[in-house]
């Protein structure tokens, strides 16, 4: 790449960004330590909502090391997003139990709900839709989470309920 | 140390600790088929092609990473293992597109040798066929997906050996990819254009850009007047593509097939290496007088020269502002010999024939024209020469022997080594040392410097001073070495860095060979052309002289540094 590529309009390099400052405290405190960077991924996604480009080459050029190596762990980790996410997240665990126990409807009518298939963001940006792999809350499958938010032994009727409750909020 | 006993296939071996059982069955003379395993990479042990039976083991064992150990009983053609191969190979084979006739690697694929040599005969499984974008964003490779195994012999070798790190594995299981991070293209990020993930590669998921078509077309056109050059690397190697002997110095065959496949003027690559030798020496002489920016590092290495731009930006001053031979006779022939031979430049089409794929970036950096022109208009590696004579239907190993046309085919023994690792430094040290002290050298070998070592040093006195000088082959080594220079550890007038193994030699356009000791078998074909050539010393060179007399004028004077120098930008690793 030529000297500076000129970047979509987030604020990279831009010090008063609050976003990047608090990215560069958490980087200096993990910095050195095993781990670092998965560690600085998640908070990163944190406080950006999701991992846009521009922080990925940031993380990079912090800690040092190549961008292969970050995008390497950012794709390979189904927690980490990098496309923006809407206000709530819906992950439906899609585990072996969960999964045997009929995850997959679930999946089904939130995407018929939602209008959305997995992996997608609503117009609105209020909901995105995902799957994760074992949450390890085998005991309630199938289970599945908005934010913070755990739902256990769900059935594919109680969808609607459920984000009714986010739709009122 | 004791030795570790052990038996593979019913024959005992004795193998040092710390050996795999892949080691042992090398040891004991079987053969045991391998894919993500590369002798000169770091071991992963993931396409599990070399499994073999361990007696009391419950399953079978990858041989690459599994240590051998005292009394083991290794099996490595047993029923289960050869059926297990074949499944691995099936798998494979399940999800890569079978276009082999008209694959670029074809004749030269490891899938397709594995397959022939486990006697896979069909593929149970169908698997799905993925369609993914090829990479055409650089000017050297082109990456495509869809032929991906996955062995990663690409990626360890663009982070381990070359420390660019360009390409990597993302995403996970059944979509896992080797790509560039956000898929951005080779172009976008820091690739050096090396080539050397190629070198690797056992598919044709990473092959060099084709310059053949751009050539055939410029060859038939009547009113172009063709030139090539061709680099001292690549008569060692060319001998090779025709079922030759490794190490077969095949020059004077090689400019034959040139003048047959149609090129008016065939030159000598190496002739431009005399000429960076006297240019670059004076710069080194100006250099130890004032003093600055040392140590003075060569630049004929375009993949270094990149890695250098991305890499240590801070150091830019130290590089030689000496183009490289290829650039340095591409502005050459668009200048003295277009004017020489009275034919317009843009009615010249100038190809280069090298070792590399790096030189076709090169080739097109932007400094590298005039007038809307560019110096060298097409470079192709050793590998797509081969392939064009192989085209034309010449009977290479048959060919008579012919010699350069002159005046740009005339070149000494010092050119000739620049295509080995410490060959640069040779050839400047036989020059410089004969300026600066005004005698003659009574030993031009200069031994110190041979070898294949990653980091070689000597010191040579001249004149009062002793010339501290340092040789670094491949990328990696070259960090290394830079990180020494940069931390005041150690300290040189001169340093002569080579982006790949074992220098041009080894260099990512070179035919694909399995034969372990092919960089030396090239390195001394190079070393006898060297003492072959009447003319040993780059300034001893009557071509070089008279192009001084009549065109050029003074060594770093000013038309010299209009034509045979340039400059070079930072630019981010990000």
């Amino acid at each position: 790449m030529e000297e500076k590529k000129s970047c979509c309009n987030c604020n990279y390099g831009n010090e008063a960004d609050p976003k990047y400052v608090e990215l560069d405290q958490v980087i200096a405190k993990f910095k050195g330590m095993e781990g670092a960077l998965i560690m600085i991924l998640h908070r990163a996604q944190g406080i950006f909502g999701y991992l846009p480009e521009e922080v990925q080459r940031h993380v990079a050029k912090e800690l040092n090391i190549p961008l292969t190596d970050v995008y390497g762990v950012t794709t390979f980790y189904s927690y980490f997003s990098l496309t923006p996410r809407g206000k709530y997240r819906i992950a439906v665990c899609m585990g072996t139990a969960c999964y045997v126990r009929g995850a997959g409807d679930i999946v089904s009518a939130f995407e018929k709900e939602l209008g959305i298939k997995v992996g997608q963001t609503t117009e609105d940006k209020m909901y995105t839709l995902e799957v994760s792999r074992c949450i390890g809350a085998c005991g309630i499958a199938p289970v599945m989470t908005v934010n913070e938010d755990v739902y256990g032994s769900i059935s594919a009727d109680r969808v609607p309920g459920i984000l009714a409750k986010y739709n009122a909020k | 140390m004791e030795r570790i006993k052990l038996t593979i296939d019913g024959t005992p071996v004795e193998v040092d600790p710390g050996s795999t059982v892949l080691d042992a069955a090398k040891k004991a003379g079987v053969h045991v088929p391998t894919l993500c395993y590369h002798p000169e990479l770091r071991v992963e042990g993931s396409c599990r092609l070399c499994v073999v039976e361990v007696e009391g083991m419950r399953s079978l064992a990858a041989s690459c990473v599994y240590p051998a150990s005292n009394g083991m009983v290794v099996r490595t053609n047993s029923q289960t293992v050869r059926r297990t191969r074949k499944s691995i190979v099936e798998l494979l084979l399940a999800n890569h597109p079978q276009d082999c006739l008209v694959c670029t690697r074809h004749g030269h694929c490891e899938m397709q040798d594995l397959s022939h040599q486990l006697g896979v005969r069909k593929v149970r499984f169908k698997g799905e066929l993925r369609e993914m974008e090829k990479d055409e964003s650089s000017v050297a490779i082109v990456r495509d997906p869809n032929k991906c195994i996955l062995c990663g012999r690409c990626l360890r070798i663009c982070e381990q050996t070359q420390k660019v790190s360009a390409i990597g594995l993302a995403y996970r299981g059944s979509k896992s990819v080797v790509t560039t991070p956000f898929n951005q293209g080779l172009n976008d990020g820091p690739c050096v254009s090396c080539g050397q993930c190629i070198k690797v590669c056992p598919v044709a998921a990473l092959h060099e850009r084709d310059a053949t078509e751009v050539t055939w077309k410029a060859l038939n056109e009547s009113k172009i007047h063709t030139v090539v050059q061709v680099a001292p690397a690549v008569r060692t190697a060319l001998g090779e593509e025709f079922g030759m002997r490794p190490g077969s110095l095949v020059t004077e065959k090689m400019v034959t097939a040139l003048r047959k496949l149609g090129f008016d003027r065939v030159f000598d690559t190496q002739f431009g290496a005399d000429l960076t030798i006297i240019e670059e020496g004076h710069e080194l002489l100006h250099r130890l007088e004032t003093k600055e920016n040392l140590p003075l590092i060569t630049s004929c290495s375009p993949g270094w020269v990149k890695y250098a731009e991305h890499f240590f930006p801070e150091m830019l001053d130290n590089v030689s502002t000496c183009k490289s031979p290829q650039q340095m006779f591409g502005a050459l022939v668009k200048t003295y010999y277009s004017e020489k031979v009275g034919i317009a430049p843009e009615n010249i089409f100038h190809v280069a024939i090298m070792p590399c794929t790096a030189k076709k970036y090169e080739a097109s950096r932007e400094e590298m024209g005039r007038n809307g022109l560019r110096d060298v208009d097409a470079v192709l590696t050793t590998r797509e020469l081969a392939a064009m004579i192989k085209e034309a239907g010449i009977d290479f190993e048959n060919l008579p022997d012919s010699e350069f046309d002159l005046p740009l085919g005339m070149s000494s023994g010092a050119g000739t080594i620049f295509g080995v690792t410490g060959g640069v430094t040779e050839a400047a040290l036989r020059t410089v040392y004969e300026i600066k002290t005004g005698k003659e050298l009574e030993e031009i070998d200069f031994h110190n410097v041979r070898g294949f070592a990653g980091v070689r040093e000597a010191s040579i006195p001249m004149n009062g001073l002793t010339l501290k000088v340092a040789i670094a082959n491949s990328l990696g080594q070259a960090e290394k070495l830079l990180k020494r220079v940069k931390s005041g550890e150690a300290e040189y007038h001169f340093i002569e860095i080579m982006g790949c193994l074992g220098g041009c030699i080894g260099g990512g356009g070179q035919p694909f060979s399995k034969d372990p000791d092919i960089k030396q078998k090239r390195a001394s074909a190079l070393y006898r052309q060297d003492h072959l050539k009447r003319v040993r010393k780059a300034h001893e060179n009557p071509a070089i002289k008279e192009l001084y007399r009549s065109f050029l004028g003074e060594p770093n004077g000013q038309k010299a540094h209009d034509l045979l120098h340039t400059h070079y930008h930072a630019r981010s690793r990000y």
